[in-house]
């Protein structure tokens, strides 16, 4: 594939993935950005459709009836998809896109001109391409089960770890071994695949479902990495580029979201927090206490300054319209109205913003941590709505806990905390939250949609 | 392994582009704000699709009487445009919400 003009054309797509994605630095130039980024996938799968590579079969009717396939799908699947199902949905589609790295390295051994030799860097390329994306696929999918709710985390290997160590022994071993016969051994090539497949399901399925925005993050760099590396194998430059910046993007996103949980990302991996299991027998005499939805719209009515702290229970109830509505609400009454945001709250990174900007708050109502913590010692009342982990004091002051370390929305710093939960069950990383049992909280029990709408009746009546 | 060094020398420029890209694409991203991971990872997710560039040259170029491979590059391309189409559809989607930008 060496052309002038073709390498000009490629050269045009990939200066325009690069200016999108650096147009999604603010939310002004984002979308923007991002329909740049979509013209340079354009350009880049026009110029392969069309430019002569010699006489070639070209096949056409194949691809297209493959493309209107996948395009309705798609399409369809975007505009139907509900905001809080987004981690799922890019779980699959990273895990096609890991599918179809996948399928091309399958291809690429049957088309192997006879005679090759075997112990090359373009056969080591091809299979490191079959194995990141055969676990980029099937992790996905994994992952998204797990987000989804119908894979539980208490399908478990005995020992994950020592078996997942194992596992990628062989699958070196494996690939070391195809490389060193004289021909390709197709057979083998397949047991490759399936050992591929299968690490990328004990891969995930040990990490628990709270750690998920990690994996998503980590899978997504994988399909990058798996692009780049069949961009390697035709010497194609947009696919190596492409497959790059998302791959930097992804380990990017992965070691934040570790930051901000203040976890190794090996800790993640092994799925240490699924695991723990953690006696809550010291909070057993303590009691909470609960307030009335009557008494939370007086003290929110006379507030000043109210921070919202919004978690996954929000996305949950699809409360984000109502939460809304509430703060419209109190800023009509002269209540000033904040949200604060943790970088894990939610199932994807930036998963709590997507959702608020769906129910029209403006973007800079929402505070990052930092931020947060700075204006809660003079903050009057915080709501926090189905969060718990993200505000479990634990994380500052008890060493022995499995979050210790994490930096947290300190929300014990203002003057009342009203926590909205459906019950006093604990969150993902299944630890007691000692912010309950605090001498400023208040439990308001419900569903956070339900409870927001009782809240938004009181206040019109107070 | 003089295969695999002597492929890193006959490629030698292209693994300057990877090596370069890796760090465009670190500094590009480290400047994106909080607020719009969501969007960034659905769109890099998006990019990510370009495979299906690889998997068009695949068909192209493959006999036409090859089903093996004419079959897997069907399923491959479908998947890709999947992930192509479904996110970038999905991106804009996101980020017109960010664009509105006073209620009512």
């Amino acid at each position: 594939m060496k052309d002038p003009t073709l390498d000009f054309l490629y050269l045009i797509a990939i200066v325009l993935f690069v200016v999108g994605l650096k147009g999604q630095s603010h939310p002004e130039s984002a979308r923007r950005g991002n329909l740049m980024a979509a013209s340079g996938m354009i350009l880049g799968i026009i110029i392969t459709l069309f430019y002569p590579f010699g006489n070639t079969p070209n096949n056409y009717g194949w691809i297209a009836g493959g493309a209107a396939l996948g395009g309705v799908i798609g399409y369809f699947a975007a505009i139907k998809i509900k905001m809080t199902k987004m981690p799922e949905m890019v779980s699959v589609f990273n895990g096609f896109g890991g599918a179809c790295t996948m399928l091309i390295a399958i291809t690429e051994f049957k088309t192997l001109p006879p005679g090759t030799e075997l112990m090359s860097g373009q056969v080591l390329i091809i299979i490191f391409s079959l194995f990141i994306g055969s676990v980029a696929f099937s992790g996905s999918m994994v992952a998204y089960g797990k987000l989804d709710g119908f894979l539980r985390d208490s399908i478990r290997l005995p020992a994950p770890q020592i078996f997942n160590a194992l596992l990628l022994l062989a699958i070196i071993v494996l690939g070391g071994y195809i490389m060193s016969l004289d021909q390709v051994h197709y057979a083998l090539v397949l047991v490759l695949l399936g050992l591929s497949l299968i690490y990328g399901v004990t891969f995930v399925s040990p990490i628990g479902g709270g750690d998920m925005p990690v994996v998503i993050s980590l899978l997504n760099s994988f399909t990058g990495l798996g692009a780049a590396g069949a961009g390697l194998i035709y010497g194609n430059q947009v696919m190596i580029v492409g497959g790059i910046l998302v791959g930097s993007a992804g380990t990017f996103l992965t070691i934040l979201m570790c930051e901000a949980m203040n976890r190794s990302l090996i800790n993640v991996l092994i799925g240490g927090l699924g695991a723990t299991t953690l006696s809550s027998a010291d909070s057993k005499d303590k009691v909470v206490k609960e307030v009335t939805h009557g008494d939370t719209a007086i003290m929110l009515k006379y507030a000043k300054k109210v921070m919202v702290v919004p978690g996954y229970g929000l996305a949950v109830a699809q409360a984000q319209h109502a939460c809304n509505d509430l703060e419209n609400m109190l800023e009509k009454e002269g209540v000033q109205v904040k949200y604060g945001i943790h970088p894990v709250a939610g199932r994807m990174p930036g998963h709590m913003n997507v959702l608020l900007a769906e129910a029209d708050v403006p973007y800079d109502k929402l505070l990052e941590m930092e931020d947060s913590n700075s204006e809660l010692p003079t903050t009057d009342v915080v709501l926090v709505i189905g969060a718990n982990d993200v505000v479990n004091p634990a994380a500052k002051t008890d060493k022995g806990s499995p979050i210790y370390g994490m930096p947290i929305i300190d929300v014990e710093m203002a003057k009342n905390v009203i926590i909205m939960k459906r019950s006093m069950r604990t969150g993902y990383a299944g630890i007691d939250n000692p912010l309950f049992y605090g001498d400023n909280s208040k439990m308001l029990f419900g569903d956070a949609k339900d409870t927001l709408n009782k809240l938004k009746t009181e206040l019109s009546n107070v | 392994m003089d295969g695999a060094l002597s492929f890193i020398s006959e490629n030698i420029v292209m693994i300057y582009i990877l090596v370069l890209a890796i760090f465009l694409g670190m500094e590009v991203i480290s400047k994106v704000p909080t607020v719009l991971h969501t969007p960034l990872m659905s769109g890099a997710n998006a990019i990510s699709g370009v495979v299906i560039i690889g998997a068009i040259w695949l068909i192209r170029n493959a006999d036409p009487d090859n089903y093996f491979v004419l079959i897997i590059g069907f399923f491959g391309i479908a998947m890709a445009t999947i992930n192509v189409v479904g996110g970038f559809a999905v991106t804009n989607r996101m980020l017109e919400m960010f664009k509105k930008k006073k209620k009512k």
